[in-house]
This record gives C-alpha cells, sequence and structure tokens, in this order.
C-alpha cells in the first residue's frame, strides 16, 4: 500500500512544541493560527484559564509573526511604520506598538524587540511582510527576514511563572523589569541560547521564551520539569482570550478589523478609537498616517473602545448598546464580552459613539435558555482601568506568587 | 460610653457579611470575636510552619457570587478556583473519577455501567431542576406562612410560582424529595453500587443522618445546589484558604467603617426592658448598642449568652431542644509528598481533585450505625482534597497538605468524655483508612490537625460541632429555620437579631444568612437596603 500522505500539502503545519502538546490535548480541540494547528485548549479551557490566574500556564506563541529587521536603517524605517517614537528604545527592550495606513486606519499591533543598534525584531499576529516592504520605500539599508518559523517561541503566564523560570535556571530573571529582555545560556550551552522577554498578553506576571527550534523540545521538557510542582499546565486560544479581555488587551477581528483586509469604507478602526492615542506619538517627525491622525485627534474619534461592567451575569456577547432602556437610540455594539471569573463582573469591550459616553448605557443581551432566545436590557457602567491589574504584574522583582 | 448602633458577636463569615452590609449603610458597626483570629469556621491558619490549613471548611460553592461582586470581595483578595473532579474509591478496588470534562466523565461512567452512565443525564437534569428552585430562596427572607402581611403573602405566592413552574408530576416529586433518603432517590437512577455511593456521600456530609435515613437526600442538595462561575454543583478553593473569604469580607467591612475586635468573647447579651441594649465581655467590658445580632448557633445564643429570665417563655426550651448534633471531624494532614493512590492514573487532571473515600452504601451506613452507638466509625467515610495540588501558596513548592472530612464522629461518646487519647486514636483511625489506599502514606505525614466534634465547639463555638449551626431536616429548614415563627432574622426581644447558619438558608460558606440577616435589620431601622439581589434568577 502507498503510505505517502496524499493530503501533506492541506495539512496545517505543526509548531516546534507539537509533539509534547499533542499529548496533552486530550479533547483534540485544535484551531489554527497562521498555517499552524494550534490549540483552542487541551483539557478545560476553564481550567486553563485559572492556571493563569492562580498558578502558571504556556502558550505556544510559534504561529505568531517574526521578522527580523536590520541594517543602518531599520530604526529609522520602523520609526516610520508604527505611530510610536522607538529611537529612544534602549537595547533588550521591547515596546508595544501599532501601525497605520496613510488615511491613519489600524493595520495590526505588535511588539519591536530592540537586539542591537541595528537589530530589531517585530512581532506580530498576522503576516506583515508585504506591508514592511512597503514602509521600507526610500531607506537603502534595510533587510527582513521572517523569522516565523525560525524561532520556537512560548509563552509562560501566571503568578508562579518566575518561581519557574527560576527553579529552571535562570539566574537573575526576576530582576527583569516589565519589557526587559535577558539572555542565558541552555542546557550547558555557551552564550546567549535563551532569549527571555518580561511580556505576554494576559495581564498578568509573564514572560515569553525564545529559543532555536532544535532547543524547542528541550526547553519544553526542562520548562515542566521546573514547573512540576508550581502548577504548570499548558493553555490554548480559549483561555488566552478570557485573560486578555480581563487585561483589556484587543483583538484583531474582535475589537479591530485590519485595515488592509477592510472592504467597505471605515469599517476599520483608528488608533484613537481603540483607546490607543497614547501610542501615536506626533513629536517625532513623520510616520505613516500622520496627518490623518492629527486630524482624528482633533476632531476626536467617532467611536471609542470602552470597558464596561454589565449588570446580571449574562455576557453580552454581539450585543447593541443605547443611550435609553427602551433601547430606541442605538450607540454602540460589543465586541468581546463574559463573565469573569476572578473579577465576579460580567466585562465587555464595547465601540461606543463617543457622544454618548457621559450619558447612559443599556445593553440589549440575547441569550438562549434551552433553545428558546431570550433577551434581557442592561445597565453597563464605565470602568477606566483594565478589570484585573495585579500587583504582581509590575513588581520587580515579582513578589512570591 | 460609647454608643454603637450595632454589635454583631462572631467574627464568622456571615457575621463579617452582616456588618459589612450594616456598616456600607453607614451604621456604627463593631463585630466582637472571642477568639484571636476571625472566620469562624472559614478560617486559614498555619499550625505547621509553611502550611496553611483551612482548619474547618475546606471548598466553597454556595458562596453567593452576587455578594463576592457586590463587596469587591476580589479587590479584598479573594479568588475562588473551581477544581478539578473527585476520585472515589469502592471497597471492591474499583475508583470513580467524577471528570471534570462531561465527555471524560461519560466514557468513564460507561466502563462501570452504560446503564448508569445514561441515566446520569437524566439524574444531573433532576438535580439542576431542584437546585435552581433552591438557589432562588437563598438571599430572600422566607416568608412567614401564618402572616398576613402582604410582604409575607408576595413572598409566598413568589415560591408558590417557583413550585408551580416545575409542572404537576415534579412537584410532587420535589416535595417527595424533602423526605426520603439519599439512598432512595438514588434507586431510582442507579445500579451500579459505587456510582449510588459516590452520589449518595454529598447526602450524609455534616449531618447525624445515614445514607438510608429519610431527610438525607435534601442534605445532598444541599452540596449540589451552589456554582461556580454559573457551574451548578462545582466546587472551588479559595486561593489561600476559607480564610481568605473571611478576610476579604473584613477588608470590606473596615472599609466601609466597620470595627473588628478580636479576643473579645462575650459573656452575655444585656437585656432592658425586653430590649436588647448591648453585651458584656468575658473580660468585664460592657459595649452598648441600638442592635445586637448573634452570629451563634440558636442553641448557643439562647442558652449560654442570655439570662433565661430575659427571654419569653418556650424559646429556652426551643433553642435547648433545637436540633445540633454533631456527627463530623476533620483531619489536617501537612505532607511532604503528593500521595499517590492505588488504582488512580498519575495525572494532573486527577492529582489536582479530591478523593472520596466511599467504599459502599453498606459500608457508609455502617459508619453511621457507630455514631448511633456513640462510637466513631471505624471505617469511616472520608472525603478529602489536597488544596496544594492547585494553590501554591498554603504548602511550600512540592510539599502538600490534605484536608478529610469525616463521617461519622460523634460529639458525645458512649465510654465517657473525649480525651486527647481518644481524639488521637481517632486520627489514627483516618489516617490507618487513608494509607489501605495509598500505601506508604504516613511516611509522608509531617504534622496533624485532629478535631472531632469536641474540638470544633471549643474552637469555633458551632455546638455540638455541628457543621450547619443545626441540622438541614425540613423542621429545621426554610421558614422552620430556626424555630417556626422566627425565620425572619428578628429574635423574641426586641432589638435582637441573628444572623448565622442557624438561620435560613443554613449551613455552608454562603454569606446569605448575615446579608438576609442585614436586609432584615436595615428594613426596621428604615434604612435603604444595602444587599443586592441575587444574580441567579434569569438561569
Ligand atoms: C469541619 C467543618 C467542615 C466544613 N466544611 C465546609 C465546606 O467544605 N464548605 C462549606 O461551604 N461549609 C463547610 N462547613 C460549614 C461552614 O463552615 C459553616 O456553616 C459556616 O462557616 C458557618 O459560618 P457562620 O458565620 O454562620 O458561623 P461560625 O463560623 O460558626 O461563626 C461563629 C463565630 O462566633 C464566634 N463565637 C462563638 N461564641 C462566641 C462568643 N461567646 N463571643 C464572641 N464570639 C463567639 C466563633 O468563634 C465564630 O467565629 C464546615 C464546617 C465545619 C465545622
Amino acid at each position: 500500500m502507498n503510505t505517502e500522505d496524499r493530503w501533506a500539502g492541506e495539512r496545517l503545519k505543526e509548531t516546534h512544541f507539537h509533539p509534547r502538546q499533542a499529548v496533552l490535548n486530550l479533547r483534540d480541540a485544535w484551531s489554527s493560527w497562521n498555517g499552524y494547528k494550534f490549540a483552542d485548549y487541551y483539557y478545560d479551557a476553564e481550567y486553563e484559564y485559572f492556571c493563569v490566574r492562580n498558578s502558571c500556564g504556556t502558550y505556544d506563541i510559534c504561529p505568531m509573526q517574526k521578522y527580523d529587521v536590520s541594517g543602518p536603517d531599520a530604526e529609522a524605517m520602523l520609526n516610520r511604520m508604527v505611530t510610536r517614537n522607538i529611537a529612544n528604545m534602549m537595547e533588550n527592550r521591547v515596546t508595544y506598538v501599532c501601525w497605520c495606513t496613510d488615511e491613519g486606519r489600524l493595520i495590526d499591533d505588535g511588539t519591536i524587540f530592540k537586539l542591537g543598534p541595528e537589530k530589531f525584531m517585530l512581532t506580530c499576529g498576522s503576516p506583515c511582510l508585504g506591508w514592511l516592504k512597503k514602509s521600507a520605500f526610500g531607506f537603502d539599508d534595510v533587510t527582513f527576514t521572517d523569522m516565523s518559523d525560525g524561532i520556537a517561541a512560548l509563552s509562560i503566564q501566571g503568578p508562579t511563572s518566575c518561581e519557574v523560570l527560576k527553579k529552571l535556571g535562570l539566574e537573575g530573571i526576576e530582576t527583569a523589569k516589565p519589557y526587559d529582555i535577558m539572555h542565558f545560556p541552555f542546557h550547558g550551552s555557551s552564550g546567549d541560547t535563551l532569549m527571555v522577554s518580561r511580556t505576554g498578553f494576559t495581564g498578568d506576571l509573564g514572560y515569553e521564551l525564545w529559543i532555536a527550534p532544535e532547543l524547542a523540545l528541550d526547553l519544553w521538557d526542562a520548562l515542566y520539569a521546573s514547573g512540576e510542582d508550581y502548577g504548570i499546565q499548558p493553555y490554548g486560544e480559549a483561555a488566552t482570550n478570557m485573560a486578555r479581555l480581563e487585561a483589556g488587551f484587543i483583538m484583531p477581528e474582535m475589537e479591530f478589523n485590519e485595515a488592509l483586509k477592510t472592504v467597505h469604507f471605515q469599517h476599520d478602526q483608528t488608533p484613537f478609537e481603540l483607546n490607543l492615542g497614547w501610542l501615536v506619538d506626533f513629536k517625532k517627525p513623520h510616520f505613516n498616517g500622520r496627518r490623518a491622525l492629527l486630524q482624528e485627534r482633533d476632531k476626536g474619534p467617532e467611536y471609542t473602545l470602552t470597558k464596561l461592567d454589565i449588570e446580571g451575569n449574562k455576557p453580552a456577547e454581539k450585543a447593541y448598546l443605547y443611550s435609553n432602556k427602551r433601547c430606541t437610540r442605538k450607540i454602540g455594539y460589543i465586541t468581546s464580552a463574559m463573565w469573569s471569573p476572578v473579577v465576579k463582573a460580567n466585562i465587555a469591550l464595547a465601540m461606543i459613539k463617543t457622544e454618548y459616553l457621559q450619558g447612559d448605557i443599556w445593553a440589549e443581551i440575547y441569550y438562549e435558555k434551552e433553545l428558546r432566545q431570550t433577551s434581557k436590557v442592561a445597565k453597563c457602567t464605565i470602568r477606566k482601568k483594565p478589570f484585573w491589574t495585579p500587583a504582581r504584574a509590575r513588581a520587580t522583582p515579582p513578589h512570591a506568587y | 460610653m460609647k454608643q454603637y448602633d450595632a454589635i454583631i458577636i462572631g467574627a464568622g463569615h456571615n457575621g463579617l457579611t452582616n456588618a459589612a452590609y450594616l456598616a456600607k449603610a453607614g451604621l456604627d458597626v463593631v463585630v466582637v470575636e472571642k477568639n484571636e483570629y476571625i472566620g469562624g469556621a472559614a478560617v486559614s491558619r498555619e499550625l505547621h510552619s509553611g502550611f496553611t490549613y483551612s482548619s474547618f471548611s475546606y471548598v466553597c460553592s454556595m458562596m453567593r457570587q452576587t455578594i463576592h461582586r457586590d463587596l469587591n470581595l476580589t479587590r479584598h483578595g479573594l479568588l475562588l478556583v473551581p477544581y478539578l473532579g473527585t476520585v472515589n474509591f469502592g471497597d471492591d478496588g474499583r475508583t470513580l473519577v467524577s471528570y471534570h470534562s462531561k465527555e471524560v466523565a461519560y466514557n468513564q461512567l460507561r466502563r462501570h455501567s452504560p446503564h448508569d452512565a445514561d441515566s446520569m443525564f437524566r439524574f444531573q437534569t433532576d438535580l439542576t431542576r431542584y437546585a435552581q428552585l433552591i438557589r432562588k430562596t437563598l438571599l430572600r427572607t422566607p416568608p412567614d406562612p401564618t402572616s398576613f402581611r402582604p410582604r409575607d403573602i408576595r413572598e409566598m405566592l413568589f415560591l408558590a410560582k417557583e413550585f408551580w413552574a416545575l409542572g404537576e408530576k415534579e412537584l410532587y416529586e420535589y416535595i417527595r424529595f424533602f423526605t426520603i433518603s439519599a439512598a432512595e432517590f438514588l434507586d431510582d437512577y442507579f445500579e451500579d453500587d459505587l456510582i449510588k455511593a459516590a452520589m449518595a456521600s454529598p447526602g450524609i456530609i455534616g449531618t447525624a443522618l445515614g445514607v438510608y435515613s429519610p431527610g438525607s437526600a435534601y442534605i445532598l442538595l444541599h452540596h449540589v445546589m451552589g456554582d461556580v462561575d454559573g457551574n451548578i454543583g462545582a466546587w472551588g478553593l479559595a486561593r489561600g484558604g476559607m480564610g481568605a473569604i473571611s478576610n476579604a469580607i473584613a477588608g470590606a467591612c473596615q472599609e466601609h467603617g466597620g470595627e473588628i475586635r478580636t479576643n473579645a468573647g462575650v459573656k452575655q447579651i444585656l437585656v432592658r426592658d425586653g430590649k436588647a441594649v448591648g453585651v458584656t465581655l468575658e473580660n468585664g467590658d460592657e459595649l452598648r448598642a441600638g442592635i445586637v445580632v448573634s452570629n451563634l448557633d440558636a442553641k448557643r445564643t439562647f442558652t449560654q449568652i442570655m439570662d433565661k429570665n430575659d427571654l419569653p417563655p418556650g424559646i429556652y426550651d426551643k433553642a435547648k431542644n433545637f436540633k445540633i448534633r454533631g456527627s463530623s471531624g476533620k483531619v489536617n494532614i501537612a505532607l511532604s509528598g503528593l500521595p499517590k493512590f492505588t488504582g488512580v492514573p498519575d495525572n494532573r487532571y486527577i492529582d489536582r481533585g479530591g478523593q472520596g473515600f466511599v467504599g459502599s452504601l453498606e459500608t457508609m451506613e455502617r459508619a453511621y450505625d457507630c455514631w448511633k452507638h456513640g462510637r466513631w466509625s471505624d471505617n469511616p467515610f472520608i472525603e478529602s482534597v489536597i488544596p496544594s495540588a492547585w494553590d501554591p501558596t498554603v504548602a511550600p513548592p512540592g510539599k502538600h497538605w490534605m484536608s478529610n472530612f469525616i463521617q461519622y464522629c460523634p460529639s458525645k461518646l458512649a465510654d465517657g468524655p473525649w480525651t486527647p487519647e481518644k481524639r488521637d486514636r481517632f486520627g489514627q483511625t483516618v489516617i490507618d483508612k487513608i494509607e489501605r489506599y495509598s500505601p506508604g502514606f504516613k511516611d509522608l505525614i509531617v504534622h496533624m490537625e485532629v478535631l472531632t466534634p469536641h474540638e470544633i465547639e471549643a474552637g469555633v463555638g458551632l455546638t455540638e460541632g455541628n457543621i450547619f449551626q443545626g441540622e438541614l431536616t425540613i423542621d429545621q429548614l426554610l421558614f422552620n429555620r430556626p424555630f417556626p415563627g422566627y425565620a425572619q432574622y428578628r429574635m423574641p426581644i426586641k432589638n435582637m437579631y441573628m444572623c448565622g447558619s442557624s438561620t435560613h438558608p443554613g449551613g455552608g460558606v454562603s454569606c446569605a444568612c448575615g446579608a438576609n440577616a442585614a436586609r432584615e435589620i436595615l428594613r426596621d431601622l428604615k434604612l435603604p437596603n444595602t444587599v443586592p439581589k441575587d444574580d441567579c434568577y434569569d438561569e
């Protein structure tokens, strides 16, 4: 019998950590991300979410896009592409950025790692090599290398994460401040085999580990051995989505529609609409979208992404928002919603017409009770701060869980 | 002398909840607690360096989410974490794992009995239906069925409506349900004895009833009607131990200006002209207040810290005869490693749940026989959980502590009073039993706290060590709790109230008794209500 897989080309790719994760994915709950097979959850999404809040969990970020941006023009080129000023970035620091079209519409958000005077790494959720090349117009001395498949990356998040890394032998890791990068030898290797950044997408204490693919499984095994007594557990997309919403972080296709993939006029967003005005630095020289964003700043965004605490316990998924209880004046819509198990609140992110932010906000929530559709109208209260902000996420050294 | 608005006697979680809501309404409140620690039966204690026991209550499910949210308990440090399923051990060497995941649980039940795997769906559905009805009463004051006040009539109508919504057949079933035994109830669903035993075990926890005693079916319901984040029947751990709950409520109470005094046992409630006016403390101090609220059980309140002559006739006897029988022990064990159990796969989804040493229905009933004869069970039912397998804050890394709840252990022994020596023999019985399922277990032990009803009463002042502050039988439930005619938190003495688990909805860490009592007090004071409505109505 011919055992050749006729569908080899159609199957999803497996990440560098797949062999270990596949064993633990008892429910075969896979989805996909950028062509990779990617766990939605492993056993129970809520359990995994609680590991992130109570002990620690690992999240496979191999499918995330990673680009090496190098050369004498690298910094200037990136600085013209993104809205934040990265000219003063120190080496071995990470910064959160976003980039826009000339019309000031958000293309994507991501992080920039400064690894040397002329060496950067840009990470983001969706492929953006095309946009990088376009953005390099006029800069001759910059190269882009897509490292997405060539780096194994694993996020470890949660209150015990620092202890686990200490136990792994990463000396001094507790001195890493948020957004710091440190380098460590690994597995007897000399030099800087393992890169660790104090970053993540959960709003909690956490780190991201970056290593060569051939060491991925060794790293996994060592990490899980160290984490055994600290409640380590892999978590997938479902738990991530819960944690990030509590932290108030935005997701593509939830809070924003990437500008380059948006068909309808202005169905994409500006950074101001997404409450990312703090990422836009008008003090720096020209950058992509500057003129449009200046205008937007002055006239104010039409919509504003808002954090809501909603009465009752029914998640307001996909709900419309109104300025009156009778639900006759529509003022916005919910982008993400959930019951938050740690905060014990019915939370949501919503796009609301800016002019209505001062008044009452009501959500018309649809839900199902044993197949029967029901709805209720619930009062919403605006929250200024993220729903979950534990002190340990900012403390250096992070006090022991 | 300073005049408080309200004195709350006892810093159990209900007393603290009561105080928090009164303080939130602007009252000047003081909580006086006899122990050096607060929390009563919801407490975390480090009795051996590095190990934090939940000495008494150990898991949480009845806790009203509405109150957690309303009092901002998360901000005051509370994190409730659901834990994974329980492994039940049968006498015949079989194990039954109640997996956290539905599909996995189904496959596992089928390995024992395809019939029962199927019946489990009907069982869960029926229980959920019953639970949903009871849940709706938790944060409400029971109506007085003999009263014609509009409020009582409204509340009776509310109950009637909820009952009628069950449909005629279920209504009959439900009424029957209150009076039957757990074993009878389960016979209608299951064939397999281990499955029955596992499902029956919540029916005997904390009660002086056996699996075959009428009334144990309701106790079963009482233990599955709670939820964690809306998952009815799920149980969770409080990060840092059960004391985290009490401490968070205390934080909320203090945030609103409430005062909490420890080492301040109350000797007597002061009554003048038929009105409660304050308390005298053990140390002789006197405190005055417009209102006195007791967090103590009904028996203790009326027979120990009140003068019989201050009470209207009949109440003293009612209190004396209040059914509050001790039947449970608790053994907390610090371990140098995670115990391994025979016949249980070594994996994180099972290691991080609980253990139920159920044996069989017969074994559980025999254990009850011992209680009747004034002995502790020689082969007891033990419900265990290893909180440190989940909570990184309660034991050093790699080390653990195991909470063991034991049925049965009487408060009065046939052969004379409890002694430290008898207590230790009771502890030995427990670890002998665990060792049978976990060879090498004893070698892991580094410290033990053994609590018989005697220690439970001495520690938190639960009369006879009854964990619920009074049996949860129909004669002591809803409008009968603690006594018929006194179910609305007001006591026969003016300006005196009760807020502990002796009142509706009864025992368990729920905050409901304390919150309900606060609502009634504020009503009497004609102050705006600070207690929220429960959020379970649109389930
Ligand atoms: C061993 C055990 C295990 C349990 N397990 C669970 C469980 O896992 N889950 C669950 O939900 N429930 C459990 N329970 C039940 C639950 O803990 C109780 O129902 C609940 O904690 C009672 O709270 P309370 O505030 O009503 O009263 P208590 O906690 O009894 O508080 C009464 C307070 O009054 C104080 N006091 C007594 N006398 C005086 C005095 N004279 N002066 C001043 N203060 C005084 C006491 O010290 C105490 O602090 C358990 C109980 C026990 C005993």
